[in-house]
């Protein structure tokens, strides 16, 4: 055999380390498949490991009042209704298990004084819900994860970028790309495969998101002829650093308003008094970032364009204990004492609502053999996530990916046969960019495409500036075709750029696409020029897909809630 | 809005913020870095000149590079917040995380950025850290008694102990500088701190039932530790790595291996607590 690039065989390949790839790796290795786990990163680093303010899951610990009912409820009514109800009615009741289970895999977090696990207040979570210790809870996900599967007979692949999926006629048969540490091609054999490949934050230039949230899985998915959905739903955290210049967008936990962090604007007001009396600083993502938007905007900011949040009144020995790590950041990158003094912060790209299409129970894609879980997956957190609904999301979709990946690969039939002219096609693609003497700089492309969707899809959109980004986008595309890089394919950032900037650049595609579509302002898609939500668009989705090699936008019904769920939305309102 | 003073009782002046204001860097401020370039073969620092911007870290200088001086500068970083232990290197001699280390500390000195010593070259800023995944590996996972499966009433006490150990972000700077690892290459006979502290927080939880005492003496290799506690100046999680973590497990192995009466003391007293404290 040809031995152009290393090759691999498992029955699940799990492309993704952070919780839901972890997760799935677990999951499928349990059902009695063999896995194979690639990160794109080292084991551990995962963007999981960045996840600060706490799992959300009924647990009923401080507030016995709690129930898998009322998340739900909160839930639905966070995403504005178009969330897949089935997803949230599972995830939901089985949120709780799941960290248990992590408990019983040695993971640790902060008791009630009787030695239960303790749950915080978060933003518009009804009782104190999210399981959290201190402000690093997802390294605690991630290493406990970590430390199980690397006991779990899963062979994991670390430093691996995998560009494309390949497919047996309709069917999965595995992936290929390269490897960082000696710059070979890599190619994977596999019958089911699970992408737990987190969002594309990095498409913004003032995101949390780190280099690696470039979409790459979501776009392979798009190319295989995956369905995706929701693409149009960015969340801003309304909570990001804001100086200095270089720390901007790095995440300040929503744990901050939860243990009492007060908002101010310049004048010193509590303007969250005027977007959510009710609610104030815990109130959803989208409003409070809207809030602080239009404070600055009004000229009420402060000299850094931001709202000022403030912890100070709580005292220093509870910030350090229950915020180490904001205390570190601010005073190592910002020389602020958050302990003495306010915070400057604004509203930073932080998650990705959309993504593939799945089936509620199993994380199935549209293709066959494909499926999908965590962030990359769309339909759980519809227009808006609450804050701790994400951790949970990891592992309650995770564990059902890789099941039901696992009872696929080992129920079928025939194997599937991946393609060598597949890969090679693919090969040819990512070797481009050393064959030209001149072309553009993909990290030049990078930061125009940033700011393309800062300008034209940022936290307050228009019709009028859709239009003109998706245009921007159209000509930038163009200009990746003519991407250029030096050096060899040893450990080189600038062409591991090239082909993440293609991904990048399908994604933002479809990002002003489905904007464009969506013709009211539901959850974190707010139009100017349509400041209402718009009732016949809470009962659809925005679905993409490629068809005879184009961008093809459409609609889905929302699936309609059966009556006893929908009653329970009504109880709470 | 300018720094008014509408403000009055809500926001306290800071004088932190004060001063950028007042005094913003020279536009054109620029640092010289020399920056290690080189892969298994051999290399050599290289000299790059990079504009300053207020509160710039180490890292970002090395993006600025990437992106505008040289494409295929290699090194590792994902978080940016000192979360994830990634970006770990050699500034001016000293191993730091870059995402941590700012520039203005450097007074407009050269800053020299190498990668950290004590693992394989594989490029640039790159080093082969396999080898901490191999050590994990060997050290037997958390092993709560079978058929106890919660959910757990824990004490917070014995579970806040080991916070600290759990902070750990894997930037394997402790690894670096430990004497046994880095100046006699003994990653043949010494974990180093990191699984000190990995295998404390796992004996150390109060409901593990395992027992590492043997590997620890063993292959593990604790009693090449001579607590010099230079892996604690470093460590960017200010994890107390000796006193806590090594001297306690160092005690438990005397015990188990020298002092057996102890040991079985120690075990009917409830053996997870631990000794000197």
């Amino acid at each position: 055999m040809a031995e152009w690039y290393d090759a691999y065989a498992y029955d699940v390949l799990v492309i993704g380390a952070g919780g839901a790839g972890l997760r799935a790796a677990i999951a499928a290795r349990a059902a009695g498949a063999s896995v194979g786990l690639v990160c794109k990163s080292l084991l551990g680093k995962a963007h999981t490991v960045m996840a600060e303010g706490g799992i959300a899951a009924a647990l009923g610990n401080v507030d016995p009042q709690d129930s898998w009912e009322v998340h739900f409820a909160d839930t639905m009514r966070g995403g504005q209704g178009i969330n897949d109800y089935r997803m949230v009615e599972i995830f939901a009741k089985e949120a709780p298990e799941r960290v248990y289970e992590l408990e019983r895999w040695g993971g640790l977090f902060d008791r009630t004084p009787d030695g239960r696990i303790l749950q915080r207040p978060f933003g518009a979570h009804t009782y104190r819900r999210l399981c959290h210790v201190g402000d690093r809870t997802g390294l605690e996900l991630i290493r406990t994860l970590q430390d199980t599967v690397v006991h779990s007979g899963v062979d994991v692949h670390m430093e691996i970028t995998l560009t494309r999926l390949l497919t047996d006629a309709e069917r999965i048969a595995g992936a290929f790309g390269y490897r960082r540490e000696d710059g070979r091609y890599v190619l994977f054999r596999a019958k089911a495969v699970v992408l737990a490949t987190g969002g594309w934050g990095k498409v913004y230039k003032v995101t949390s998101n780190s280099w690696e949230c470039t979409g790459d899985g979501c776009a392979m998915a798009y190319e295989a002829g995956a369905e995706l959905m929701d693409m149009e739903m960015v969340q801003f955290h309304p909570t990001g650093m804001v100086w200095p210049p270089g720390v901007r967008g790095i995440l300040v936990t929503e744990a901050v308003r939860g243990e009492g962090g007060i908002l101010r604007n310049a004048r010193g007001e509590r303007f969250m008094e005027r977007y959510d009396p009710k609610k104030m600083e815990l109130s959803s993502r989208d409003v409070v970032a809207r809030a602080i938007y239009r404070e600055v905007q009004e000229g009420r900011g402060t000299p850094h364009g931001g709202a000022h949040l403030d912890i100070s009144h709580r005292g220093p020995d509870f910030i350090k204990k229950k915020l180490p790590s904001m205390y570190e950041q601010f005073l190592k990158l910002a020389d602020i004492d958050i302990t003495r003094s306010p915070m400057e912060v604004a509203p930073t790209v932080h998650y990705v609502m959309g993504g593939v299409r799945v089936e509620p129970g199993t994380g199935a894609t549209t293709v066959p053999g494909l499926y999908a879980a965590g962030e990359v997956a769309a339909g759980l957190h519809g227009a808006n996530r609450l804050g701790g609904n994400s951790l949970s999301d990891l592992l309650v979709f995770g564990k059902r990916a890789g099941e039901h990946a696992a009872r696929y690969a080992l129920g079928l039939a025939t194997a599937p046969r991946a393609d060598d002219g597949q890969a090679a096609e693919e090969r040819a693609l990512l070797a481009r960019p050393f064959e030209r003497d001149t072309g553009e700089n993909p990290y030049q492309l990078h930061e125009e495409l940033q700011e393309v969707m800062s300008q034209n899809a940022g936290i307050a959109r228009t019709g009028d500036g859709l239009a003109e980004g998706l245009q921007k986008v159209l000509a930038l595309q163009e200009r990746a075709e003519r991407l250029r890089s030096a050096g060899s394919m040893l450990y080189n950032p600038g062409w591991h750029e090239c082909r993440d900037l293609r991904f990048m650049l399908t994604l933002c595609e479809a990002i002003f696409r489905s904007a464009i579509v969506r013709t009211e302002s539901r959850g974190a898609h707010w139009r100017l020029d349509y400041p209402d939500q718009d009732p016949e668009w809470g009962r659809k989705n925005v679905v993409v897909r490629r068809a005879n090699g184009e961008m093809r936008v459409g609609t889905r019904p929302v699936p309609p809630m059966p009556a006893e769920l929908a009653r329970l939305l009504e109880a709470r309102a | 809005m300018s720094d008014g003073g509408s403000r009055g009782t809500a926001v306290e002046a800071r004088p932190e913020q004060a001063r950028w204001e007042a005094a913003p860097p020279g536009p054109r401020a620029v640092a010289t870095f020399q920056v290690f370039r080189g892969d298994r073969t051999g290399g050599e620092l290289r000299a790059y000149q990079v504009p300053v911007t207020e509160g710039m870290v180490v890292l970002d200088a090395i993006h600025y590079i990437q992106h505008h001086l040289d494409s295929t500068l290699a090194c590792r970083w994902n978080c940016k917040a000192a979360k994830c232990g990634s970006c770990s290197a050699e500034v001016n001699g000293r191993p730091r995380l870059m995402c941590k280390t700012r520039v203005d500390e450097f007074g407009g000195q050269p800053i020299t950025v190498r990668p950290i010593k004590v693992f394989p070259l594989i490029k640039d800023l790159v080093t082969d850290v396999s080898w901490n995944y191999r050590v994990n590996k060997e050290i037997p996972p958390f092993a709560p008694a079978p058929g106890d499966a919660g959910p757990w009433r824990m004490h917070p006490e014995d579970v806040e102990r080991l916070f600290e150990f759990r902070r750990c972000i894997e930037c394997f700077l402790c690894q670096d500088v430990c004497h046994v690892l880095r100046e006699h290459r003994g990653t043949d006979r010494y974990y180093g701190p990191r699984f000190m502290v990995r295998i404390a927080a796992l004996e150390m939880h109060p409901k593990d039932t395992a027992s590492r005492e043997e590997l620890l003496h063993g292959k593990g290799g604790i009693g090449y530790c001579n607590i010099t506690k230079c892996c604690e100046e470093v460590c960017p999680e200010h994890i107390t790595i000796t006193d806590n973590a090594i001297i306690p497990l160092k005690e438990r192995v005397a015990d188990a291996f020298y002092d057996p009466w102890r040991a079985l003391l120690r075990r009917l007293r409830g053996r997870k607590e631990p000794r000197g404290t």
